[in-house]
């Protein structure tokens, strides 16, 4: 066979494969967003989960969804931040920053289902917090925590030494000039990195089902009170997210609708983590807009 | 003059702010460090407590194929069936994806040019994003029903879960392995274009070779995602503890028996204790993904 | 006044009575094993200009990052660096508080990604200036002494980002004036400037040194033979001529000086 011939040939076997790949991917969204879209009515949007009847809705997991989201950005956003800052900034070339690296990156290639387990473990049952919000949301900081940090230390590292040199110039403390200087430039990246992971923790149900808990119980959104118990703002309440009612309702639904209530949701979701994608580019570009553009 | 001088030599509310934020930032850091020495901790000691606690047989934990830890008088821990269903899956969903992430990494630094790039990079980030019971969700409804026309069976077994697992892990090996051909040097493709090598050469024989060991890591990679990956295969899997026979009959998974049992069982009674055990392996395999990546990036160029 | 210590070096000393601003001896520096200065001991008279001038390498950058430390965790700095009285390359000195009294100009501008304003108001904030018309005051005058004001001072909101280089390093010098040093450092200041920006920096700089010392690399000799009133010739690591502009570039003691500031060097 001469090479021109096994040219063609590798480039057509080539394209075939991509091609298979894009059918793949064209049917998978196409097929969530088609046969789960129909189904996204303001009603269901907003009506809470019904157990056993057709017409429920996803209005609590959604909250939930939104508010462990929340959560968990307050909790591992400044720990990523200043773990971010101490490996970009403070850290030599020695063995324990050596170490440090290798535990960050242990714990971001622990499957999810085993941080929950851990959550589980310490907080549900050791600290006796119950399924509850806040366990669910540590939880999904122990989860989140190494990619943050590390894509803070990427986004630090990417600012310029001029403006670390310029800063220390004039007296700065090094504390001052990372905090006032380096962070404000490295915002865009920090930006785009919190929405991504702001998409994988919404989506996430494996650390969650042992951590929040599977069940919904009825939210009166009246009552504003974080400390009352049917308070949508209580954390020691137990919260099925989004995620986690999808797979409930398919291992485990009755209701005649779950397939509809299902596709519904997954489409959901997943316009969610578009929204989180696009949301992230755009963020961080009009942020370095707004930093260089003169006003 | 003097003045100046004792405010040089009089320690700055700079150098006093320097050193509590040292302070805080080693605060998070040793944070993180805690979670994760906790976490080794925990599981650990919760996953031994089956052969030490309970005196059940190491051995017979990874080479028995009964899982039946409730038996009565005699409970019965052969975790074969889950690891072998685990390792299952994983092997053959990379097997699946790698010609594809090739072909369409390929494709994208080398072929098509930017626009196939433009338009493949973010529905390729796009999907690395979608949540796993999405993929779960679609294989119940799709990929269950498909395999049971095609394949026969019930539908529910490691064939579906290796389909599953193929199209969650192919976008996060794809994108890796991009990024990895892209580290390939412009001049490498033009040198061998140079010699009168066809595209096809220069990609088999440079590009290729050159970017083997990032194919390895990403394909490694994305073996540790299939292998952790909880929920999607366990809606699909079938969740018998036996011995797989074929790929078609129902089987189960480290991870989901842990998801459908650890709510089922008494914590501190063995049942639940046998569950922490697979956790362990599943933390040890973890880690042995890990060490694999850590071991070929130090060997790999690019 | 010319002392001729050796064939090795020719250094200038000062009478007594010539106040100095900073003086250094015996500085070494070291990356790691790689010795990169020796023996630099040196004098720098207050409110004048000294040019360091050197082929690439040979170390005048790397000495003069050393005078406020900013070497600190990347090189090594033994010896004294002497600045009233204290040597400041001691734990005796508090680093930060030195850096204001010793400001330093990089090669490249680095305004921070805010406004001009804050550019300014920032650090002396941090420095404990709360008092807003005292701040606005002292981002005039220091605006207008780095001749800048004039063309800013309609829009002192806007990201420094968006000036041109020239209004950049010139921005970063009142920066520095701002927190009012005796000594200012600069690193090649105008190598990434065009040469309408070069001369409107220069002129700025003839104008700073009856407040200031100014120590300035530089690899233009026009620039150091316009600008300075005192030379200091570096090669590989050694400072081997230092003494008026005028004698190092006309009538230079030593071979290496001669061959370098006549073009004849490798």
């Amino acid at each position: 066979m001469n090479a021109k011939k096994a040219d063609k040939i590798a480039t057509a076997i080539i394209y075939i494969l991509v091609g298979i790949v894009v059918l793949i991917l064209v049917a998978l969204l196409g097929f969530i967003l088609i046969s789960g879209l129909p189904h996204v009515t303001w009603s269901f949007l907003t009506s809470p989960a019904s157990a056993f009847s057709a017409g429920g809705g996803i209005g609590d997991q959604l909250f939930n969804s939104f508010y462990l989201l929340i959560l968990t950005l307050i909790i591992s956003f400044p720990i990523s931040l200043g773990a971010g800052i101490y490996l970009a900034e403070y850290a030599k070339k020695n063995w324990l920053t050596d170490a440090i690296r290798i535990t960050i990156e242990v714990l971001s290639s622990l499957p999810s289902v085993v941080v929950g387990l851990f959550g589980f473990l310490l907080f549900v049952v050791q600290f006796k917090l119950g399924f509850s919000i806040i366990s669910g949301a540590i939880a999904l900081t122990f989860f989140n925590l190494p990619l943050l940090t590390r894509n803070i230390e990427n986004s630090l590292n990417g600012v310029s030494n001029l403006q670390r040199e310029a800063g220390l110039s004039l007296g700065l403390s090094r504390w001052k000039t990372v905090t006032k200087v380096v962070v404000p430039a490295a915002l865009p990246g920090i930006l785009t990195g919190i929405i991504l992971s702001a998409g994988r923790v919404f989506g996430e149900a494996a650390a969650l089902i042992f951590t929040a808990g599977q069940s919904a119980p009825m939210l009166n959104y009246a009552n504003w009170n974080p400390l009352s118990g049917d308070s949508p703002l209580n954390i020691f309440r137990p919260a099925e997210t989004l995620a986690v009612h999808i797979w409930k309702i398919n291992t485990e639904g009755i209701m005649p609708d779950a397939s509809q209530v299902s596709a519904g949701a997954s489409a959901v979701l997943v316009v969610a983590v578009l929204i989180f994608n696009l949301g992230a580019r755009f963020a961080g570009n009009y942020i370095y807009r707004k930093i260089t553009a003169s006003k | 003059m003097d003045a100046v001088k004792t405010e040089l030599m009089k320690k700055s509310k700079a150098s006093r702010q320097d050193q509590r934020g040292k302070l805080i930032s080693l605060f998070c850091i040793f944070l993180i460090m805690l979670v994760v020495l906790s976490i080794l901790y925990m599981i650990t000691s919760k996953g031994l407590a089956t052969f030490f606690e309970n005196k059940m047989s190491f051995t017979d934990f990874f080479t028995k194929k009964v899982w039946n830890p409730s038996a009565k008088p005699q409970p019965l821990v052969g975790a074969l069936p889950m690891i072998v269903g685990s390792f299952g899956v994983t092997v053959l969903s990379a097997i699946l994806a790698a010609p594809f992430a090739i072909a369409t990494a390929v494709f994208m630094t080398d072929i098509s040019g930017k626009r196939g790039q433009a338009i493949l990079q973010p529905v390729i980030e796009l999907l690395v994003g979608i949540p796993s019971v999405v993929y779960g969700f679609i294989g119940l409804t799709v990929v269950v029903p498909f395999t049971r026309a095609v394949f026969g069976g019930t539908g529910f077994g490691i064939l579906s879960g290796t389909f599953v697992l193929f199209v969650m892990v192919l976008p996060t090996v794809t994108s890796m392995y991009v990024d990895s051909l892209k580290a390939v040097p412009r001049f490498y493709r033009e040198a061998s274009l140079a010699l009168g090598a066809t595209r096809w050469q220069t990609i088999y024989k440079v590009i290729i070779r050159a970017s083997i060991p990032g194919l390895l890591t990403a394909i490694i990679f994305g073996m540790a995602r299939a292998f952790g990956e909880a929920l999607a295969v366990q809606m699909v899997i079938g969740n018998a503890s036996i011995l797989p026979q074929d790929l078609v009959s129902p089987a189960s998974t480290l991870t989901s028996v842990l998801t459908t049992g650890i709510g089922n069982t008494v914590l501190g009674t063995l049942p639940n204790n046998a569950l922490w055990s697979l956790a362990l392996v599943l933390l040890l395999m973890s880690l042995v993904f890990n060490l694999l990546t850590r071991f070929i990036g130090k060997k790999g160029a690019f | 006044m010319v002392e001729k210590v050796n064939k090795e070096k020719s250094i200038l000393t000062f009478p007594a009575d010539r106040e100095i601003a900073l003086e250094t001896k015996n500085v070494q520096v070291y990356y790691g094993d790689n010795h990169a200065m020796h023996d630099a001991s040196l004098q720098f008279p207050r409110y004048s200009i000294t040019a360091l001038i050197g082929a690439s390498g040979s170390g005048k950058s790397t000495y003069l990052r050393s005078l406020n430390r900013m070497n600190d965790g990347i090189a090594r700095v033994d010896g004294e660096i002497m600045y009233r009285g204290l040597n400041i390359n001691s734990n005796e000195v508090d680093i930060y508080q030195m850096r204001r009294r010793i400001g330093m100009v990089f090669q490249r501008p680095n305004p921070f990604a805010k406004s001009i304003h804050n550019n300014i108001s920032f650090p002396l904030h941090e420095m404990g200036i709360k008092d807003k018309s005292k701040i606005n005051e002292i981002v005039e005058s220091s605006l207008k002494q780095a001749a800048l004001w004039d063309e800013v001072k309609d829009d002192l909101g806007r990201s420094a980002l968006s000036l041109s280089g020239g209004q950049q390093q010139r921005l970063c010098i009142a920066r520095s004036l701002a927190m009012n040093p005796d000594i200012l450092l600069m690193d090649e200041p105008a190598s990434a400037l065009d040469p309408i920006s070069t001369y409107k920096l220069e002129m700025t700089l003839s104008d700073l040194k009856d407040q200031y010392t100014i120590i300035i690399v530089t690899h233009s000799m026009e620039q150091a033979s316009r600008l300075s009133d005192y030379t200091a010739f570096l090669h590989m690591g050694k400072i081997v001529e230092f003494d008026t502009t005028k004698n190092v570039f006309t009538n230079p003691t030593m071979k290496l000086t001669e061959d370098y500031v006549s073009g004849n060097f490798g």
